[in-house]
């Protein structure tokens, strides 16, 4: 461990504008929801209503996790329900990035070979980002104080975000050791991320419902999280568990560590063929993309089932209660209440559809920094054909992942009309599509700013996120393209905006396509 | 004779940056050509020009008879291109990588790609992300060598390849120039190996070329150092056309003489009377340190 100390001032010292901005950032966001909360229900009976109705909402209950009260602090910490993930995202990638990426590109190499612990890098790493989780926590904790709120609740509520990141920094950190590349290191965790919201969301769903599965939200760092019902019974035990998940994983971690060679992975680099029985474009495209692929369909085909399995506590509770079901109805602008659930999943499934869309196209900008476009590019292959077989997953990927969803989620609820169960996921394309194309526009115009691509997927996040609790204006919702997609099952079927938003895609990656063609490459 | 590579005041800026700055390289059918410049010459920018990879901003520029923008794809096919500093797939392996850029290129020998292997001991079944800098500067040699092509363009293709590599290599290219086919462009800091492979060489310096020529003609426009123990006073000696930094210390003289200059320089030595005569002829090491340094300046 020696050493750790000036590592994690050169971590402090790297990540100096990117750490604040995640830690201080996501830790004001709920402090703005108390204030839009007073005045969307300014009397105690308004927010009853608003909280009976919530807590049986599958689709509430799927993004925020589950609601037991109806004060002020419990309805705010309960909307802030989604956060956690967000955090822990932010906790595991900065993990990864300090451990397995600078092992992978040499910089540990480096500061290896100077007086530096075998064991320095992971705990800097580890150290920092708890760190900044903790800040996450008390800057929201501060801001809820200031905002009047009860001060057990706002410090159990800063611990929930608080551990979130803890819990999978150390989950980042076992990845980490795992395999000798960043990028699997990465998806791996982020994969683990998923099936952690998949269980909490079968749990909790499961709860209003007949309680068969509830036991599922117990599996999930992110369902121990968020059983501290800040505001409400101010539950202190899963955060003990939270504490003792994240000392067991980087454990873990640091045994995995010493078991494996510097550089290497826990799995032994396999030989491979000597020569290729490939020799395309497109097949090199087919090689780079498969995995990705791969793995979305099936991350895909899971929340599909998850999302259709759940279906049945939607009909359940409807059934339950003849008022329910009634201010459902005009909530949802729908008079069938599980349709109205479909249709709301379906746009979840379409914004994550539309990250992978964005992250396929950037593979684009992968490819020319790390020099691999110019070693193609300078072969018999136009940059048409370069950026087409790459485009192709980036734009075809979204269709085949969607499809995945769907069908799962069909299958999953039998009852349900299969036909607009999935024309309902996959009338969500065109969106997707636009957020791809914008990606190719950066990609192609602005390329040193290419990550700027993942603003819009983020900007759509919110407005699905806040939009309609803050009762945003209508201009600002319509930013988002998802706001344009009809909602299916249910809602009235129309191609016009289908139309209009795949020739917006197609205008904006023409114009990325011709910035490409003209610009210098690397740039 | 006709030019593979013809460029004539090659311009190209990034932003407010001048990269290359009316650049002149052309590049004679069969010849291996060295390319020569100090770290940010602007090398790297010009052979991406070649490449068809940026667009200059004046100037003209032919590759293989065509214009290697307009005509990137169809020219690529009859060029290899081996880079500074190769990457590779971290999941593809080198033998991957070698079958795909020559089938990329429109063809490789697979003989040939089997004889490359065993002179240049690559493994080709590893991954790329295992490879070291030199194996992966292997692949990327076995490629461009491998491929059915008329013009290899190198890029430093021996940095990062250990002594016996290198010799392979130049054995390699040797062998190339005795068959005739190919025209190579070699881009080297190693002046042992641009002595030993190129026929002719052009030297950039701050994008614009400074010298180009055969070593011949180099090392004629370098100087000769002169030592030596005079009889008498050398008067006029040091006032003379092409003789430089000219040094008395009692009846020795130390100067550096143009290769113009040589003869008349001596035929001024005998007059006065000649006790003993060091001559030093140019180094090439020399020749590189005078252009290179001309830079910092």
């Amino acid at each position: 461990m020696t050493g750790t100390g000036k590592l994690i001032r050169l971590i402090l010292r790297r990540d100096r504008s990117i750490l604040p901005l995640w830690a201080v950032l996501l830790g004001l966001v709920p402090a703005g929801y108390v204030a839009s909360f007073e005045g969307l229900f300014p009397t105690e009976a308004d927010r009853v209503e608003y909280a009976q109705v919530s807590a049986s909402n599958a689709g509430f209950v799927t993004l925020y996790g589950p609601l037991h009260g109806s004060s002020l602090g419990e309805l705010v910490a309960w909307r802030a329900g989604f956060l956690p993930v967000l955090v822990a995202l932010c906790a595991l990638l900065t993990v990864v990035r300090h451990t397995r990426t600078d092992e992978e590109v040499g910089r540990t190499e480096l500061i290896g070979a100077a007086s530096i612990g075998r064991h320095a890098p992971l705990a800097a790493a580890l150290i920092t980002t708890c760190a900044a989780s903790l800040l996450l926590g008390a800057v929201l904790t501060a801001a809820m104080l200031g905002q009047g709120m009860p001060a057990e609740g706002s410090v159990a509520f800063g611990a929930e975000m608080a551990l979130a990141g803890c819990a999978f920094a150390g989950v980042g950190a076992i990845t980490a050791q795992l395999t000798s590349s960043a990028r699997s290191a990465r998806s791996i965790a982020i994969v683990a991320l998923g099936v952690s919201f998949v269980l909490r969301v079968g749990g909790d769903v499961s709860a209003i419902g007949d309680g068969s599965l509830s036991w599922l939200s117990w599996l999930s760092p992110l369902g121990w999280v968020q059983h501290l019902f800040p505001y409400g019974v101010n539950n202190w035990w899963p955060a003990v568990l939270t504490i003792l998940f994240t000392l067991v994983a980087a454990s873990v971690a640091a045994v995995l560590l010493t078991r494996r060679d510097f550089g290497a992975g826990l799995l032994p680099a396999r030989l491979g063929p000597a020569s290729a029985s490939f020799g395309s474009p497109f097949a090199l495209a087919w090689r780079l993309h498969r995995g990705l692929l791969l793995g979305w369909t099936v991350g895909f085909a899971l929340l599909g089932l998850i999302f259709g399995g759940v279906g049945g506590s939607v009909v359940d509770i409807a059934s339950d209660n003849q008022g329910l079901s009634d201010i459902f109805a005009r909530l949802g602008g729908s008079d069938a209440l599980v349709d109205s659930y479909f249709a709301g999943t379906a746009g979840i499934v379409g914004l994550i559809a539309a990250c992978y869309a964005v992250q396929a196209t950037l593979r684009l900008r992968d490819e020319e920094q790390t020099g691999n476009a110019e070693a193609v590019l300078s072969t018999a292959v136009s940059r048409y054909t370069w950026a087409g077989t790459h485009l192709f997953f980036s734009l075809l990927g979204p269709a085949v992942v969607l499809t995945a969803a769907g069908v799962a989620t069909a299958l999953a609820y039998p009852a349900g009309d299969f036909g607009a169960i999935l024309a309902g996921t996959l009338v969500q394309l065109p969106a997707v599509w636009v957020l791809a194309a914008l990606a190719v526009l950066t990609f192609g115009l602005l390329p040193r700013l290419s990550a700027v691509a993942w603003a819009a997927p983020a900007v759509c996040l919110l407005i699905l996120l806040v939009g309609q609790t803050l009762q945003l204006d209508q201009w600002f919702l319509d930013i988002s393209p998802f706001t344009h997609v009809p909602h299916l099952p249910g809602g009235e079927a129309s191609a016009t905006p289908l139309v209009t938003l795949t020739l917006i895609a197609a205008a904006l990656t023409a114009v990325g396509i011709a910035g490409l063609r003209r610009r210098n490459i690397p740039d | 004779m006709t030019e593979a590579i013809d460029a004539t005041g090659l311009v190209k800026r990034f932003g407010k940056v001048t990269a290359l700055d009316g650049l002149d390289l052309h590049v004679a059918t069969g010849e291996v050509h060295g390319f020569l410049g100090p770290n940010g010459a602007g090398k790297t920018t010009a052979i991406r020009i070649l490449l068809g990879l940026m667009r200059h901003n004046g100037g003209r520029v032919t590759l293989l008879g065509g214009d290697p923008w307009s005509e990137a794809t169809a020219l690529h096919k009859r060029l290899a291109y081996v880079p500074g500093d190769v990457t590779l797939w971290p999941t593809l392996t080198g033998g991957e990588v070698i079958d795909l850029l020559g089938r990329l290129r429109g063809g490789l020998s697979g003989q040939r790609k089997a004889e490359l292997l065993e002179r240049f001991q690559l493994d080709p079944r590893k991954k790329g992300r295992t490879y070291s800098k030199g194996n992966r500067q292997k692949v990327a040699l076995i490629a461009a060598l491998a491929s059915d092509v008329e013009l290899l363009i190198l890029d430093e293709p021996t940095s990062g390849l250990d002594p016996l590599m290198e010799e392979v290599f130049r054995q390699v290219i040797l062998e190339e120039k005795r068959r005739g086919d190919r025209t190579v462009l070699l881009s080297s800091h190693i002046l042992a190996e641009v002595e030993a492979l190129c026929d002719r060489l052009t030297i950039i310096r701050d994008g614009r070329t400074v010298e180009t020529g055969t070593l011949t003609d180099m090392r004629h426009l370098t100087r000769t150092t002169i030592q030596a123990q005079l009889a008498g006073p050398p008067d006029g000696l040091a006032t003379l056309t092409g003789v430089h930094d000219f040094q008395l210390d009692h009846d020795r003289v130390r100067f550096d003489v143009d290769t113009d200059a040589l003869e008349p320089a001596l035929q001024k030595l005998v007059q006065v009377g000649v006790r003993s005569l060091v001559s030093q002829p140019p180094s090439l090491e020399e020749l590189f340190l005078r252009q290179y340094q001309r830079a910092d300046r």
